[in-house]
């Protein structure tokens, strides 16, 4: 399995064989809260990077969840509908958004490293 | 997504800062105040503990202020539509301060003390502007001050009143909206059987040199954990309680609010308070909206601000404050609609991101209130 990128929005992205999973940073669900809705988008929708594609709603406020890179809904994470707190137990693994296809793997690891990303997040704080 | 935390420079902080600190908490600002918004256990689990057990708020943003001199009652009853004139020593009532216009300026608690005095709580946000509301509108020998080196907590739940009877014999069997001069563990406090949960509960105001070690002896009993401003909201909105600049302001009037029921009959049949013409007339006729409980279908929540249609797809109102009921599981909200889409059961569509969200009139509150009638 490959590393994880990371956006200035706090979207995680990970390649594998062509198809990118995409969820929130264990630093985002932590920033919402309590995670009690999540909307998805249709299957087959192509979105390009930076486009609004899925909304997560904590207790507190709805927030957006964007593209980290251009590509196709290959797959959302349905078992989200119910079990929409699986993000704030396992936002980087179980707790995945949605799979995308077609992406530019060059524009995948482009994006900021865990490392890199952990120096982002403390300068926030 | 976005969410980076707002600078928190040159922000206020209430006596328990620190101690908010120590205990882990997510502060915020709120009304200029550096605020917890949540602990560790985070919104839904502190909720449910204040709806199970009690939970103590830090609430000392919100402004404290005594009425006093002669004629203090009189001068204070003509800027509320409130009954103050009837309220005896030692109870206390929820009114508003209105515009001639009967637009709410502030909501707010007023109790009346034994010394003949008034003593009120201000939303923090309203508290400079609500003061030289009074400054300018206290006629005679009445003067306001306002009380800032005092802190408020409260502490609310099913077992507040058993916590209290440990440091405040007696506590226990003070009836809702009461208020009385008492020690809680050899600390003074001017305490008030009241709240902003639904439930059972106290609001305690104390000096602020004794507020944290108050707050701390009440944090150390076992039914007791601290709850952020983030579930005061949600238990708030379980509870059908309006939040000043949501569910009222300067452009909704008492009885649009839902809130007639503050105003007794003396005070509808005489008036003499700013707005009077207007709320008789709401009174007499019917408001032209309502403010309303709504349950979305589903589970998506519907927030402040958004626009509500009747089932033909006209447009009858908005939503002012709406969320996740962690008591109920599914979202709910409360907002004004037109007089004729407010009966309980209406079918309502909601605008959620473009999409019409099913949803219903709902009979408010929520969750039932459990005050200690006595």
């Amino acid at each position: 399995m490959t590393e994880p990128r990371y956006t200035s929005e706090h979207e995680w992205i990970r390649l594998d064989s062509g198809v990118a999973t995409v969820g929130i940073s264990a630093y985002a669900q932590e920033q919402l809260g309590d995670v009690v809705y999540v909307e998805l988008p249709e299957v087959g929708r192509k979105v390009a990077a930076g486009d609004n594609m899925a909304v997560v709603e904590s207790v507190k406020a709805a927030s957006e969840v964007y593209a980290p890179v251009a590509g196709e809904v290959a797959e959302v994470n349905a078992a989200l509908a119910d079990k929409p707190e699986t993000i704030n137990e396992d936002a980087e693994g179980t707790g995945w958004f949605v799979r995308l296809k077609g992406v530019d793997a060059a524009a995948v690891s482009a994006l900021m490293d865990a490392d890199a990303y952990k120096k982002y997040v403390s300068s926030l704080d | 997504m976005p969410g980076t935390a707002p600078a928190t420079d040159a922000l206020l902080r209430t006596p328990l800062h620190a101690l908010h600190r120590e205990l882990g908490a997510k502060m915020v600002p709120f009304a200029g105040y550096d605020m917890p918004v949540q602990y560790p256990d985070g919104i839904l689990k502190e909720h449910l503990h204040c709806r199970a057990s009690a939970g103590l708020f830090d609430v000392s943003h919100m402004g404290q202020a005594r009425i006093d001199g002669a004629g203090a009652v009189a001068a204070f009853e003509a800027l509320v539509p409130g009954d103050i004139a009837a309220l005896a020593p030692g109870r206390m009532r929820y009114t508003m301060f209105t515009d001639d216009s009967a637009g709410i300026l502030d909501d707010l608690m007023v109790a009346a003390r034994e010394d003949g005095g008034l003593v009120v709580v201000l939303n923090a946000a309203c508290k400079a502007d609500d003061m030289a509301h009074l400054e300018a509108g206290l006629t005679g020998g009445a003067r306001a001050t306002l009380m800032d080196d005092r802190a408020l907590l409260a502490l609310q739940g099913p077992k507040a009143a058993d916590v209290m009877a440990r440091f405040a014999p007696g506590a226990e069997g003070m009836k809702f909206m009461s208020a009385a001069e008492m020690a809680i563990a050899g600390i003074d406090c001017f305490v008030s059987r009241s709240g902003y949960t639904g439930e059972d509960g106290y609001e305690i105001s104390v000096a602020a040199s004794g507020a944290e070690a108050l707050a701390r002896r009440l944090l150390a009993e076992p039914e007791v954990v601290p709850i952020g401003l983030g579930a005061r909201d949600t238990l708030r909105l379980e509870a059908g309680l309006c939040l000043y600049g949501h569910d009222i302001d300067t452009t909704t009037t008492p009885v649009e609010a839902g809130l007639a029921w503050t105003i007794s009959k003396r005070r509808r049949a005489e008036g003499g308070f700013p707005g009077a013409a207007r709320i008789q007339r709401e009174l007499a006729e019917g408001p032209a909206r309502k403010r309303v409980g709504i349950r979305p279908e589903g589970r998506a929540p519907a927030r402040d601000g958004t626009a509500v249609s009747d089932s033909a797809g006209h447009a009858v109102g908005t939503i002012t404050s709406g969320g996740f009921s962690p008591s109920l599981g599914a979202p709910v909200a409360m907002g004004y609609v037109a007089s004729s889409a407010a009966a309980p059961g209406t079918a309502l569509a909601l605008d959620v991101r473009g999409r019409a969200l099913a949803a219903r009139v709902a009979d408010l509150p929520f969750v039932p209130h459990r005050y200690h009638k006595g």
